[in-house]
């Protein structure tokens, strides 16, 4: 970057914000809605707080090699605490806030954290409700004051304090920061973070200064980010995403970041502080869009009628207005006129009015909701990648995004297929190792470097992009031997607003069959509006004219499926519409509301049988669990649709 | 009842219980032929929780509008911080640092909550109105001072994604928050509560049960509520007085209350004749 002098030098986050509060030094580094006003500060002092805070550390006795857990939501100080235990030569481990302590009690123990800097009053009690399990906490750090006057503070303290002892001890300590500080080197751990993991316990991923500064390095080039950026902080501090862009890439770049007031003024904030780069899950997008839509049915019929129309023509132009390609004089005076009526006030009401790179990754994301949000002008593009990778080993370019695929690889990424389909890669991105887990780490990284991802995917013909399909263990066989991907023909049939969750089944069969949830959201609303009435959630399933729709849109999947040569065998042949909702509390999904597989089969035996033998209906009966943990049993008929299966297209169809 | 010792002391969980802040003196409150409030005594100290409660009928409310200073009692006298007060009006009142909730929501229902809990601050605006009206020179400072104050009020009670909403766009039990905001806002010695948990479910009632013993710890506010919910009244409060057909049958801690047989009565419903 600018300083070429210290280029050499800039080998951890520490001397990255060294650099930044000598070049940047009065620009906003960091931001925070406190008291309904944006507090800011500067990279100056940032520096200075965080130099207070690892003074404070140090007067605690924090070790070098020691972990730091750090347990909250986005707040400057808590990114600070990552950098000050950075500075006195320990690792920050983030935490996710809204785990029980069950889970934070292996976590902790596992890392063998001795100090703990908690948000509030609610992270310190579920810390203090561990403590005596996980045995070696010895100090713990509070950032909110509020109803923590009565806690005994022998081994406890505020932020503020800890920074004030720092403060007064910097004579004492500051040439000792400045040696463990100096003494950081590029193959030293950076951070660790746990990844959630769906199967077994989490695991802690080792990633050193060189994994986050080349991997934010390279990607901020990618997508020129520059210290006039701005970011909104919001997403779990344990994520490996927010790491890169609220740290790695922020530090490296000197670009802004911007804390909102809290979970549920999001929103609000978003609006407030209109970033330029942005990061938000598949369901954020399809939550907005909802909302959206919602408003606009009950506006005014003039309004209605402006935003139909020029809905209409934006998803024609929009996109390739976006991506450079040739629009007639004509289409884009009417898309001019359309960004003042329509598109402009949507952006800013989503605040994404000055996005200029948007990414979303980590699910699927239904195609309708990509083009609404490239078709209105905000560059929303995808990317695939892991905690093991630093975040990036697939990217869109800008001008080559499309909703099917997760883009070429990353600068610096090597990616490659193995056989059975799953994806590999190698990068300077790619993680250490699993703490003290020598078996998975030699499980998932060969002695050349190559991660395998568990994910099945293939290199689409032509373009070079990457396209994931499944879990690569999911992934199987039919009878015949074509290629089976569940959640490929799932995600497709969940695009659909009236179908909340899908379970397909195929694997070492002669056909596809399916298990539908419906939205009660969705078709309860449509319900209405067509005076149909029901009584309960079975009912409204069962209707006629709900199954009818259903099968339309598995007929819809169907045709797209066959268009696809490599998938074409996985058209849905028969399928059946649940009398009861999926849910976490019968085990059939996880908490992140991802489909168990494995126990479904085994509690609707009766029902995947039926839908194999060709009955027209079934009558089952199915325990349930309620919130309050009682049991209880309700029973069904259940009608069982044949869908039309498309032919299958010889050749590729054109996109 | 059982006699409170005066000087100040410690409660169990570390809180300040101090002298007597309001005393009431042998209050009785008539209405034409109808006697709300018969002979009624009883204090309220400093920094305690203080709970009024009875069958509906029985006077609460009051009681309540007595010490507010809306109902003046036709005998007896009301003592705060040591002095015989005279009949005042509520807003006198008010000025005094006695604030109070609502039985049934009184907020300004087009209003921002954000202006909602502006008002709470109407008694300590000083800048006259032609200042106000322009916007200039007092008036914006006192502004700036005032929302900061209401900012504090709005963070404590974790409404910031509500603060420009109308209220009336509101669930019920966020415009009771609103409203323990408005009268927090103007930093009151005593707290008056009137129904806070009503027709709440569990969980708001749990959480309003939180911000008043935070409000209670974290700025020493003496509160005086009334209630009907008695495991409510029992877990939050320090001392219960209990009423029945205007006439005090109870007062004391929670554990005493609950095993005075007359306040059984009352409750498990003896036959009055």
């Amino acid at each position: 970057m600018a300083d070429t002098k210290a280029q050499d030098a800039l080998v951890s986050i520490p001397a990255l914000l060294a650099r930044n509060a000598r070049v940047f030094g009065d620009k906003p580094a960091f931001r925070e809605k406190e008291y309904g006003i944006w507090q800011s500060w500067t990279w100056a002092e940032a520096a200075e707080e965080t130099r207070a805070l690892a003074l404070g550390f140090l007067e605690l006795g924090v070790a070098p090699g020691d972990h730091v857990a750090i347990i909250g939501t986005n707040r400057p100080a808590l990114y600070w605490s990552m950098v000050a235990a950075q500075m006195c030569g320990a690792i920050p481990v983030p935490l996710y806030q809204d785990a029980v302590a069950e889970e934070m009690a292996y976590v902790l123990d596992h890392c063998g954290a001795r100090f703990i800097v908690a948000e509030d009053q609610e992270q310190v009690d579920k810390v203090l409700e561990i403590a005596d399990r996980v045995g070696h906490i010895e100090h713990i750090i509070y950032q909110d004051r509020r109803g923590m006057r009565k806690y005994d503070h022998t081994r406890m303290n505020a932020l503020e304090d800890v920074q004030k002892t720092g403060r007064a001890a910097h004579d004492r300590f500051d040439g000792e920061v400045q040696a463990r500080m100096d003494a950081l080197g590029y193959d030293d751990t950076c951070v660790m973070l746990y990844t959630s993991g769906t199967t077994g316990r989490p695991k802690g991923v080792v990633l050193s200064n060189r994994n986050i500064i080349e991997a934010s390095k390279s990607s901020s080039e990618f997508d020129d980010l520059g210290p006039g950026d701005e970011i909104l902080a919001y997403l779990p501090m344990a994520w490996v995403g927010d790491f890169i862009f609220s740290v790695g890439q922020a530090y490296w770049t000197g670009f802004c970041v911007n804390c909102p007031e809290g979970a549920n003024t999001m929103q609000e904030d978003l609006r407030e502080i209109a970033p330029t780069y942005f990061f938000a899950p598949p369901r954020y997008f399809e939550g907005l869009l909802t909302q959206i839509m919602i408003r606009m049915e009950d506006a005014g019929p003039l309004k209605k009628k402006m935003f139909d129309h020029f809905m209409a023509h934006a998803r024609k132009v929009g996109p390739n207005l976006m991506d450079g390609k040739p629009v007639g004089l004509w289409d884009r005076l009417k898309y001019a006129l359309g960004d003042v009526l329509v598109y402009g006030p949507l952006r800013n009401r989503a605040g994404m009015s000055k996005v200029r790179v948007g990414y979303t990754a980590g699910e699927a994301i239904g195609p309708e909701i990509f083009e609404f949000y490239r078709s209105l002008g905000i560059n929303l593009k995808q990317l695939y990648g892991q905690t093991e990778a630093s975040v990036f080993i697939t990217q869109q370019p800008d001008g080559e995004v499309r909703a099917d695929t997760v883009g070429v690889p990353s600068p610096g990424v090597e990616v490659k297929i193995a056989e059975s389909g799953e994806v590999f890669y190698r990068s300077p991105g790619t993680f250490v190792e699993y703490y003290k887990n020598p078996d998975s780490t030699k499980d998932t990284k060969d002695p050349e470097g190559w991660v395998a991802t568990g994910d099945a995917g293939f290199f689409e013909e032509g373009t070079g992009h990457l396209r994931i399909i499944d879990r690569a263990k999911d992934v199987g066989k039919m009878a015949d031997g074509a290629l089976f991907a569940p959640k490929y023909v799932e995600n497709k049939l969940k695009f659909y607003p009236n179908i909340l969750e899908s379970v397909v089944f195929g694997a070492d069969r002669e056909m596809c069959c399916a298990f539908i949830n419906i939205d009660l959201t969705a078709v309860g609303n449509w319900a209405e509006r067509n005076n149909i009435s029901y009584a309960s959630y079975q009912e409204l399933a069962g209707h006629k004219q709900v199954l009818d729709a259903v099968q339309s849109h598995v007929e819809e999947v169907n045709i797209s499926l066959a268009s696809d040569t490599m998938l074409a065998g996985c058209q849905v042949h028969r399928f059946l519409v649940l009398h009861k909702e999926l849910d976490a509390d019968d085990g059939e999904l996880t908490r992140t509301r991802k489909v168990r597989r494995r126990i479904i089969e085994e509690k609707y035996g009766d029902l995947i049988n039926a839908l194999y033998d060709g009955s027209k209906s079934i009558s089952t009966v199915t325990e349930v669990t309620y919130e309050d943990g009682r049991k209880g049993s309700i029973s069904a008929t259940l009608e069982i649709r044949d869908a039309k299966v498309a032919p299958v297209a010889q050749k590729v169809a054109a996109e | 009842m059982n006699e409170v010792p005066i000087e100040a002391f410690t409660t169990e969980d570390g809180r300040q219980i101090g002298g007597v802040l309001m005393e009431m003196r042998h209050i009785t409150l008539r209405f034409g032929g109808v006697t709300a409030i018969q002979d009624i005594s009883f204090d309220i100290r400093e920094g305690e929780v203080r709970a009024i409660i009875g069958p509906n009928g029985a006077g609460k409310s009051s009681m309540l509008n007595v010490i507010n200073g809306f109902y003046h009692p036709q005998e007896g006298e009301i003592w705060f911080r040591g002095e015989k007060r005279p009949t005042m009006k509520p807003y006198d009142v008010a000025k005094q640092g006695i604030a109070r909730t609502f039985q049934n929501i009184a907020l300004f229902k087009g209003m921002s909550t954000l202006d909602n809990i502006m008002t709470g601050r109407n008694t300590m605006m000083k800048a006259g109105l032609f200042s106000q009206a322009l916007w200039w020179g007092k008036a914006e400072q006192e502004e700036m001072w005032h929302r900061e104050q209401v900012e504090k009020v709005i963070d404590f009670l974790e409404i910031q994604h509500i603060r420009k909403t109308p209220v009336g766009k509101l669930p019920y039990g966020l415009q009771k928050r609103v409203e323990l905001g408005r009268a927090l806002a103007a930093e009151p010695k005593l707290l008056l509560l009137d129904e806070p948990m009503a027709g709440m479910n569990v969980e708001e009632k749990e959480d309003m049960s939180r911000f008043i013993l935070d409000v209670n710890d974290e700025f020493g506010t003496t509160i005086a509520l009334i209630e009907h919910d008695m495991g409510v009244v029992m877990d939050i409060s320090d001392r219960v007085v209990v009423m029945d057909y205007g006439k005090k049958i109870g007062d004391g801690t929670p554990d005493e209350v609950r095993n005075n047989p007359d306040v059984i009565d009352a409750y498990l419903g003896v036959a009055h004749d």
